[in-house]
């Protein structure tokens, strides 16, 4: 299945045949003291800055955050992105829980962006899904439900399944539905990766959609964090995650991402990975 | 079997070893209180420590915190009121609408291992539960979030406690990744704990 998502006249396609993409994460002022407070004041300028440097990485697409409480989520929702469509041309991703937040900035996007996320929870659906209707926008399905966290594969499918259907009955496709299969720390519980693995293999043979993941979870609480969450991301792209929301900025993350390309049989004549090889050496050669 | 070796075998995470010690030591006659202070609430205090300084992951005070349960189970029937230094009793759970409770679990068991009684609620607790909870006899309310959505929940509950008339009654804690302090002080709670061995000690100046 392809998900389309478009700014303008760009498009990005996501899918199993195509570069996997990644959705810059770093737009978002949690736990980030000096972006939250240039953020409330309405200067966007980090924003841009943040904008330029992942698209720069390689991100596809962006993830854009606007949680600062008390703040007027809506108005810095929409600022932020009108701030990062006057520097960069790549889709967005509206990240927030505040339905007035998601409306104010997809009024104004021109294009299909992605939305940050609903859940299988009954509320959460009914108020996101209209909205991606409204706009022709995707969105990010995480595979929690009124219950809580699935606790298996089989049961995160089926939550998935509910996720889809509820979509197709307000008038979203399939393919406009990005699932989360939940990436939960190991050092909580040292099966919970294997969990979602065997769910992205079993949702990937079911039900054949794109599915995201909050990679960098994942490792919470160890050491050596950067080990684990390529591991990680290699292993959910072998079984079939197409798209994951994390840092392009950081180099092992980059390389991997476009390793598994490679390896995946996305990369003709290994042209996107020499490239980026030589962009390597240059840029040592250049610092040296 | 000494309280070294307890103490020891707690910060290694060995269930069963810290058992069998607990055992040996209350059959040589040893306070089921000093067993308790000086082995098991120690060692929960060097862990905490070492998680503060980067020397230990959570998985490491995970398995300690159970080791140091399998000891307290053990101790339980033996323990009098005198024995416990009565820590607090604290009533702990994520706010409405949030299901991340690995940080809440592992201060749940860290204070649990300082001594502190726990009401624990689990996740989605809406502020009415913790109400709830501060008539039934806590002292100490540990509120978690992890999302910049559900956070303003905290806010809420404290709202709820004023309400019925209990703020004076009782003290809140809060955490969690997006929680600052400013932010604790703006929705008037009475401190802001940035990880699970400073929730302990923080949890100890407020009931002190």
């Amino acid at each position: 299945m392809e998900t389309k998502l478009s700014l303008k006249e760009k498009t990005v396609i996501i899918g199993p045949n195509h570069p996997f993409v990644m959705i810059g994460e770093r737009i978002n002022p949690t736990r980030r003291k000096k972006l939250a407070s240039s953020m409330a004041e309405g200067d966007f300028n980090m924003v841009q800055e943040d904008a330029r440097a992942q698209v720069a990485a390689g991100a596809q697409v962006l993830d854009i955050n606007a949680g600062i409480p008390g703040a007027d989520e809506p108005a810095l929702l929409r600022g932020a992105a009108q701030a990062v469509m006057g520097v960069v041309d790549i889709p967005l991703c509206f990240d927030s829980a505040n339905p007035d937040a998601l409306a104010a900035a997809l009024a104004i996007y021109p294009g299909q962006a992605l939305i940050n996320s609903t859940t299988a929870e009954e509320k959460m659906m009914d108020t996101v899904l209209p909205l991606a209707k409204q706009y022709g926008a995707a969105v990010i399905g995480v595979i929690t439900d009124d219950k809580g966290v699935p606790p298996t594969p089989q049961e995160r499918l089926k939550v998935a399944e509910k996720l889809l259907k509820r979509a197709g009955d307000y008038g979203v496709p399939p393919e406009n539905i990005i699932i989360d299969p939940l990436a939960l720390t190991v050092s909580a519980d040292h099966m919970q990766a294997r969990i979602t693995l065997d769910s992205i293999s079993l949702i990937q043979k079911e039900l054949g959609v794109n599915m995201n993941l909050g990679a960098s979870n994942v490792s919470f609480g160890l050491p050596d964090r950067k080990i684990i969450n390529v591991a990680y991301l290699a292993l959910a792209i072998s079984r079939g995650l197409t798209i994951a929301i994390t840092d392009p900025t950081v180099p092992e993350i980059q390389t991997t991402i476009l390793a598994c390309d490679l390896l995946m049989g996305r990369d003709a004549y290994s042209m996107r990975w020499i490239k980026a090889f030589r962009a390597r050496e240059k840029a040592k050669a250049e610092t040296a | 079997m000494d309280l070294k070796q307890i103490f020891e075998n707690v910060i290694e995470g060995q269930a069963p070893e810290v058992e069998a010690g607990v055992k040996a030591a209350l059959a040589a006659g040893m306070e089921a209180g000093t067993i308790l202070n000086d082995a098991l609430i120690a060692a929960m205090d060097e862990v905490g420590r070492r998680f503060e300084d980067g020397d230990f992951f959570v998985p490491e005070m995970l398995i300690s915190a159970r080791a140091m349960q399998a000891g307290l189970s053990l101790l339980k029937p033996y323990l009098t009121a005198t024995d416990v230094k009565a820590s607090g009793k604290i009533a702990i759970g994520t706010v409405k609408g949030d299901l991340h409770d690995i940080g809440k679990n592992l201060v749940a068991m860290m204070l649990e291992g300082a001594g502190f009684e726990i009401i624990d609620l689990g996740v989605d607790v809406a502020p009415e539960a913790f109400v709830d909870a501060v008539h039934e006899g806590a002292n100490l309310i540990g509120m978690s979030a992890l999302l910049t959505t559900t956070m303003s929940n905290m806010g809420a509950t404290i709202q709820a406690l004023k309400a019925a008339g209990l703020r004076d009654k009782v003290k809140v804690m809060i955490g969690g990744a997006p929680v600052t302090e400013e932010f604790a002080k703006s929705i008037g709670a009475d401190a802001f704990a940035p990880d699970a061995s400073s929730a302990t000690r923080i949890a100890r100046q407020l009931v002190a």
